[in-house]
């Protein structure tokens, strides 16, 4: 293995020393001089920047045809739809600069290549010129600044109704945990000094607000209501990412940070968009936060109002574990109750 | 030493000499006779220290390289085992499977070594060293001394760097923006351990590098330029090095600060980064300390840095483009403008990388507001180039070919900026193979395209011989290829939500379809690294065995051209040359040559003088 491996290279290096010096020979023999050399090296390069052109641009057309099916389908939030409205407004108007500057770029080297009897255009300043092309994008990319912002605006007053069913993600090397409000939807203070085996999330045991909060390791959701992610990490810094619902927001040690946001599909009927009875919403770290970083997520699951009710009742309150067999009993009724 | 540190003030007095009586004496006292280490090794002559950095970085470039390869061959063949890889980093790689810890460290160096080493250190260090005084008329650098500090600095660097991949506990793998706590605990990754002690000790030292050679930049610039050099008749590429060094002494301090904080925090209890941590099943004592706030510090180097990066990449493209297409480059003060509000609004966007980390949403706005900025003036110099290509007389000379591949890429990473720039965007897109895309294409292709064309074009001037042209092609297409083959199906990636630095997709159902697109990522890879053997071999074959250059290859009209072949401590063995025009007189109606030198006056020219030059 290292003997071909060895031998390849010393037959690499070979083969380029003769290019180097049948290129070198060839150009001797033939009598040309440097510009003759040039004159055909211009002829070829300049072909084959049209030929890098038309291929180029047709790939990029067909990838984007092929490939773009795979990428993420329908956003399956509220705000989620906008954000691909403005990501295709953005795309057309990126896709049309993106072809006019390439097919000039290249059609310009195919055009104006080098002929020993003519002269380049001594030009070298024009005013209006120069006007036009700083006016023209300062336009248009104002028009894309004021359609990005207003809708960043309106994701991000989100938080400001202070409404919406408030769910703790909490991040740690390498899983990601829920805890849910409860019924009084408020989730009962956290403190890492209180983190042990039986209480992984450090919740306050001397907070009555912590009393119905129950712990899951999945994110669910009922469908077309707000949901506040009220966001924290114990070690490192990881990212709570959403691609289906085109969200995403860090954990970050020390602080809280939060995303609201309006899941709008279910995850059966998402099933029945994609036409893939095994998809499955999923919610990834991403942000590098350690060797198993790869292996970090959390199943999520859309569901309907009654649905996700029904599952609620089922998982376990913080304190399970705390208050013993006939207190679990109790508590089912009376989260039911209230 | 001694002999050295003489001979620089020798050339100093001459040229102060110069000034006054210029053109009637010859000082052959200029050679550098010393033995191997004095010529070779502790030189104050720019231009060994500019193929000092040159050699240096192509060293590190292959390194990072061929660390890209091992982690791309992880990503498209996930299952499959190497047992080669055991040959080459051992227990790393046991049994053919490279170790997903060592991956983030792969991945971590490639970036540290590629944006740092090779296209900072690499690329200014090269190119400003063995331009500035050349192409502003000086004899050597303001100081020749700190100039060969400079490079000492980053030699220095260098080994630690690369010493950091012999630890036990493995290099720093955190990524190379390096983020506490991640980077701060060693109980959060075995790379946070010695490996990042090492790695910020190098880029401490790479600081210094950096200020030593940038402040010498700066002065040559202002202070060592020729007779007639005015400000306006510069070189686009000293222009391009003089903003850049700017842009580096003003933001590396502010790594530096980020990176003592750092090192204060993993080794002496502080809490700037650290707060309420719970971690090995202990919790920590550090309170009150932000880890955002080290993400501040550290881009508001960062960006700008982008910048450092790519600025000096524009500014040789600017010269070559110019010279091959035999025609003044389009809108010179424009792009001068230009450059000077990129470099400013580099410092004020910083924040566009940290939309999501819970920074204030208006703050976000603001940032986005900036960074959308950032569009206009680049946009200008896209135009600006192909008006320059526009009614050329293009020579495709292999540096033209890597002038207009960065033109090209300029533009297809360029265009995406707009998209990660704008916050509601980047939400869904921050963090994935789309930013992976984007900003290999636009800094790291651009950047390294640039530099290609800058050894292409001044091979002769480095080592007064010629690199193979025909080689210089089969690179030049293999490398565009490999570079798009490689980037442009990375979109597609992001906008399918695949995160990067993730060591493999396959406990991802849905990532699943991607599989064939990353085998053919990683096959793109491997040819466009192959190609860069044939660089590799044309450089170095070339050196000793190349054609024998002429003064003037490509006739420019620059002043490095005036310098003889051989090299001098001193450059000219006269006088210094005089300049009296702007350096682009390219295909000038009326001239009997399609160029005219800097150094000819208007009055030797009454045939091409036109009515603006008589207002010199």
């Amino acid at each position: 293995m290292n003997l071909l491996l060895t031998l390849a290279i010393v037959l690499g290096v070979l083969v380029l020393v003769r290019i180097a010096n049948i290129a070198q020979l060839a150009s001797d023999l033939s009598g040309e001089n440097e510009e003759d050399e040039q004159d055909k090296a211009n002829v070829w390069n300049s072909w084959g920047f049209l030929l890098f052109m038309v291929v180029g641009l047709f790939l990029s057309v067909y990838t984007a045809i092929e490939w773009m099916p795979k990428t993420l389908p329908v956003a399956a939030s509220e705000h989620g739809v906008d954000v691909d409205k403005l990501m295709d407004i953005n795309w057309l108007v990126l896709i049309i600069v993106f072809f006019i500057t390439q097919f000039l770029l290249f059609w310009f080297a195919f055009r104006y290549r080098y002929n020993r009897n003519r002269r380049s255009f001594y030009f070298h300043d024009n005013n209006r010129l120069e006007f036009v092309w700083t006016a023209v994008p300062t336009v248009v990319l104002a028009g894309l600044l004021y359609t990005g912002l207003v809708e960043w605006n309106k994701i991000t007053d989100r938080a400001l109704a202070d409404k919406g069913i408030k769910v703790q993600v909490y991040s740690k090397q390498f899983d990601f945990s829920t805890r849910y409000a409860g019924p009084d939807n408020k989730l009962g203070k956290s403190f890492y000094r209180n983190i042990s085996d039986t209480n992984p999330l450090g919740v306050d045991t001397a907070d009555q607000s912590a009393m119905d909060d129950k712990i899951a390791k999945e994110l669910v959701m009922p469908v077309g209501e707000e949901i506040e992610l009220v966001i924290n990490s114990r070690d490192v810094i990881h990212s709570v990412y959403l691609p289906h619902f085109r969200a995403q927001m860090n954990a970050v040690p020390g602080m809280t940070t939060r995303f609201h946001f309006k899941p709008t599909i279910t995850t059966a009927k998402m099933k029945e968009i994609t036409g893939n009875p095994k998809f499955e919403y999923i919610m990834l770290c991403n942000k590098v936060c350690g060797v198993a970083h790869y292996n970090m997520k959390m199943p999520v699951r859309v569901l309907e109002r009654a649905e996700y009710d029904a599952w609620l009742k089922g998982e376990k309150l913080v304190f399970q574990k705390d208050a013993a067999a006939p207190a679990d009993s109790a508590a089912k009724p009376m989260a039911a109750a209230i | 030493m001694e002999v050295n540190q003489h001979s620089a003030v020798d050339v100093h007095e001459a040229h102060a000499h110069d000034e006054h009586h210029h053109g009637h004496h010859d000082h052959d006292h200029d050679h550098d006779e010393g033995n191997f280490f004095s010529k070779y090794i502790f030189t104050t002559d720019h231009k060994m220290i500019s193929k000092q950095f040159l050699i240096t970085a192509i060293f590190m470039a292959f390194l990072a390289m061929g660390m890209s390869l091992i982690f791309r061959m992880q990503l498209a063949w996930p299952d499959t085992k190497f047992p080669f890889l055991e040959d080459i980093i051992g227990r790393w790689g046991k049994d053919g499977k490279l170790d997903p810890g060592f991956y983030l460290a792969l991945v971590t160096l490639h970036g540290t070594i590629m944006v740092f080493f090779v296209l900072t250190g690499g690329l200014s260090g090269t190119f400003s060293n063995l331009l500035i005084p050349l192409q502003v008329g000086a004899r050597d650098m303001a100081s020749g001394f700190l100039n060969a500090l400079s490079y000492w600095f980053f030699f220095a660097s260098t080994i630690v760097m690369c010493s950091s991949l012999f630890v036990e506990s493995g290099p720093a793998s955190g990524g190379w923006t390096v983020y506490p706590p991640l980077s701060a605990l060693p109980q959060a990754i075995p790379g946070s351990g010695l490996g990042m002690t090492l790695w910020l000790v190098s880029m401490v030292l790479f600081i210094a590098s950096s200020l030593l050679g940038g402040i010498n930049y700066v002065t040559t610039v202002l202070n060592l330029r020729t007779k007639g050099m005015t400000m306006t008749r510069l070189p686009l590429t000293v222009w391009a090095f003089f903003i850049t060094a700017i842009l580096g002494v003003l933001s590396f301090p502010v790594l530096l600060a980020a990176a003592l904080l750092l090192v204060f925090d993993r080794s002496f209890g502080t809490s700037f980064y650290l707060s309420e941590i719970f971690i090995d099943g202990a919790p920590l004592d550090h309170m009150g300390g932000s880890p955002v706030l080290y993400q501040h510090l550290f881009w508001f180097l960062g960006h700008p840095e982008v910048y450092i990066v790519l600025l000096p990449a524009l500014g040789l493209a600017s010269e070559v483009i110019s010279v091959n297409a035999r025609k003044p480059i389009f809108g010179y003060k424009a792009m001068i403008g230009s450059m000077l509000v990129i470099a400013f609004l580099s410092f004020i966007v910083w924040g566009h990388h940290m939309f999501v980390t819970g920074m204030n949403p208006f703050l976000g706005s603001v940032f986005v507001f900036t960074t959308l900025l950032v569009a206009i003036p680049s946009a200008v110099k896209v135009f600006n180039y192909l008006t320059t290509l526009w009614k050329g007389n293009i020579q495709f000379t292999p540096q033209m070919m890597f002038a207009m591949g960065l033109v090209s890429t300029f533009i297809t990473g360029g265009l995406t900026g707009i998209i990660l720039g704008d916050s509601t965007l980047d939400i869904n897109i921050h963090d994935t193979y789309f930013v992976v895309a984007h900003f290999h294409i636009v800094m790291g292709s651009s950047a390294i395209f640039g530099m290609f064309a800058g050894v292409y074009h001044w091979f002769p001037r480095m080592y007064g011989r010629m690199m193979n042209k025909t080689l210089g092609y089969i690179h030049f297409w293999f490398t565009i290829i490999g570079v798009y083959g490689v980037f442009f199906p990375m979109h597609f990636l992001g906008l399918g939500g695949v995160p990067r630095r993730y060591y493999s997709n396959t406990a991802y159902e849905a990532f699943g379809t991607f599989i064939d697109i990353n085998v053919i990522i990683t096959v793109a890879a491997i040819v466009g690294g192959l190609a860069q053997l044939i660089f590799a071999f044309n450089f170095f074959y070339s050196i000793w065995r190349g054609k024998k250059a002429v003064q003037n290859p490509w006739k420019s009209n620059t002043l490095e051209w005036t310098a003889p072949v051989e090299h001098l401590h001193g450059n000219w063995p006269g006088a210094v040359p005089e300049v009296h025009r702007w350096p682009y007189d390219y295909g000038k109606p009326g001239a009997p040559d399609d160029y005219i030198p800097q150094t000819v006056s208007y009055a030797q020219t009454p045939e091409s003088n036109t009515a603006d030059d008589l207002k010199h």
